[in-house]
């Protein structure tokens, strides 16, 4: 009989604690289909982040290094310089990796450090319960804006990947959606050429996934997912921002 | 016999690193450790080892974190604001049980303070510096000679006991030349079967972390901790003991301080009077043992400091507040003339007439 779909190696048994509809699952299981698919599971290290996946060193079967908020990318670097054979990744939230640690990511990407950054953008902190990220949208309500995030105090979300792909340094920058079949098919290639990219020592590799909060939002699953077409997409728009090899070819 | 170099003590430490198979090293620009990032900077592309210039301390010492997770000898180098930025690294990497080296050259203080030389990180470098219940091993050197020998003592101690070990020096230690006989090289041997370095998919994977959110187990991590730590201190305090045979004063100073000591401690002989110097080369492990024994045959201590008086207070603990002890100190970057610490003594001398 043949296999038309099985567990992936590159996550372990653990049962993940995120909330229902919560997309990190979907995201976890894209990032372990491309460690398979690539067949690099037994030299891949990840580097998880605070936020709501800090916990991700429990679920990815490959090892893992738990980083302090936001400091992933320095952490990879780390990692990266002292293994330049192995497969590093790090896995971060908007909090972590456009509040807290944007030096870090800007500098990772400028440096065009050889590693994989798997972005989860819901526009909102979640594991501490829903404030105002860097990425929340003008007039969204959490519980740190909860009249609205009114830009006129706190200024305008940050597009991380507009801002990142203004940099000369960073080979790969593309920003995907898991709310659908298939955005999530999108997202996947998106992620696989990312660890490729690495494994092919091209360089630094953003993936910026849009992706929803329907317990922090306040929404149910179905509606979150829908919210992502209506309100997230519009100002966060899909596509590739930079692929400089694409770009080489080109010339 | 090994040929001496006259070097710098920051370039000593730079170099005794290398020797001790350190080939990572991380750092942000900052006064007065300069000398040691600089030489990492052109040495270590020769070697095939890594020299990066990070975005910030922060960044740096995350480096160091990410190296250390590998197992291999990693080192960071700053000064005191600097070392202030790096504390949540240092918190995380002790928090994760890993070796690293991290170097102080203390400047003057608090807040962007001075260039010049300090011992007023004293307290953040021994009562652990960052968040949490940690300690760090710290080795105080006080020659460009232990600057290089103390260097190979503190990765050798990271590994054995994995944790993270500090070089608390100052400006003075970085910035000044002596002859210095260099330890030669060697490979550290040592097994890290938790380190990430890729599973090869033959074993369990490896878990670096500090994180342990059910209250039992992080009581019980943070007491297996403090196990290691009463070993350190059962194992491995360094100090050294100057004309205390039948001294009736103590000066307990270390660094630049024991060394300007010294020289009161020769003058003050010369006049009488009977003065001996304990200097600890670890500050933690504080050399609680030998101070608390001079306490029974000395009248008083003098804690000869760099600082507004730090070490003052391990040292009225570690002899249980036996005898008195007196502060001698300069602070902001200057540094005690032996006759004031000669002028203390001969007070001291007079009071007990």
């Amino acid at each position: 009989m043949a296999v038309v779909f099985e567990k992936t190696k590159a996550l372990t048994d653990a049962p993940l604690h995120y909330c229902p509809g919560c997309t990190h699952g979907i995201i976890h299981r894209l990032v372990a289909e491309a460690i398979d698919e690539l067949g690099v599971l037994g030299k891949t290290i990840g580097v998880a982040p605070v936020g709501c996946s800090v916990m991700a060193y429990n679920y990815f079967a490959c090892d893992m290094v738990e980083a302090a908020h936001g400091r992933a990318p320095a952490v990879a670097t780390g990692l990266k310089r002292a293994l330049p054979e192995n497969v590093i990744f790090t896995y971060q939230g908007d909090g972590d990796l456009a509040s807290i640690g944007m030096a870090e990511t800007v500098h990772a990407a400028t440096r065009n450090e050889n590693i994989t950054v798997i972005f989860v953008n819901n526009a909102i902190y979640g594991m501490t319960g829903g404030q105002m990220a860097p990425t929340s949208l003008p007039g969204q309500v959490t519980q740190t804006s909860p009249y609205g995030r009114d830009v006129k105090t706190v200024g305008f979300p940050i597009r991380v990947s507009e801002m990142l792909s203004a940099l000369d340094g960073p080979e790969y920058i593309e920003r995907v959606a898991v709310n659908n079949v298939k955005n999530v098919k999108a997202a996947k290639k998106a992620i696989k050429k990312a660890f490729e990219n690495q494994i092919n020592g091209k360089g630094f590799s953003l993936i910026e996934v849009v992706s929803s909060c329907p317990t922090n939002w306040g929404m149910t699953p179905k509606k979150a997912l829908e919210w992502i077409d209506t309100n997230m997409i519009p100002y966060y728009p899909l596509g590739v921002y930079k692929d400089r090899s694409a770009v080489k070819e080109e010339k | 016999m090994a040929e001496k170099v006259l070097m710098k003590g920051n370039e000593a430490i730079a170099e005794a690193a290398i020797r001790a198979g350190c080939r990572h090293y991380f750092g942000y620009p900052i006064t007065p450790q300069t000398e040691l990032a600089a030489y990492m900077a052109k040495r270590m592309p020769k070697i095939g080892g890594v020299f990066l210039q990070a975005e910030s301390e922060v960044s740096a010492i995350n480096m160091v974190y990410g190296v250390a997770g590998t197992g291999l000898r990693v080192m960071t180098s700053s000064s005191s604001p600097g070392v202030s930025l790096k504390q949540e690294g240092i918190s995380y990497i002790a928090g994760a049980d890993l070796p690293a080296l991290i170097v102080n050259v203390q400047r003057g203080g608090p807040g962007l303070g001075g260039i010049q030389p300090s011992q007023s990180d004293y307290f953040q470098a021994t009562k652990g510096g960052g968040h949490g219940d940690y300690h760090l091993i710290v080795l105080a050197p006080a020659s460009v000679q232990e600057m290089a020998d103390l260097t190979a003592t503190a990765f050798d101690l990271a590994d054995k006991y994995r944790m993270p070990t500090m070089i608390l020096a100052d400006g003075t230690m970085g910035q000044m030349m002596e002859p210095v006989v260099l330890p030669e090289p060697y490979e550290a041997k040592s097994e890290k079967p938790w380190a990430v370095t890729g599973t090869k998919c033959e074993r369990e994977h490896n878990i670096i972390n500090s994180l342990y959110l059910v209250p039992e187990e992080l009581e019980k991590v943070n007491f297996a901790r403090f196990e290691k730590y009463k070993t350190i201190e059962e194992n491995e305090v360094m100090y050294e003991e100057y004309m205390m045979d039948d001294a009736e004063y103590c000066i307990v100073a270390f660094g630049i301080a024991a060394r300007v000591s010294k020289n009161a401690i020769n003058a003050a002989r010369a006049k009488g009077i009977k003065v001996g110097l304990i200097r600890p080369i670890t500050l933690w492990p504080f050399p609680k043992d030998v101070i608390n024994k001079a306490a029974d045959k000395v009248k008083a201590f003098i804690s000869v400091e760099l600082s507004m008086g730090q070490m003052i207070e391990d040292v009225k603990l570690a002899q249980e507040c036996k005898k008195p002890v007196y502060l001698c100190n300069r602070a902001g970057g200057m540094i005690p003339e032996p006759e004031e610490i000669i002028a203390k003594l001969e007070e001291l001398e007079g009071g007990n007439d």
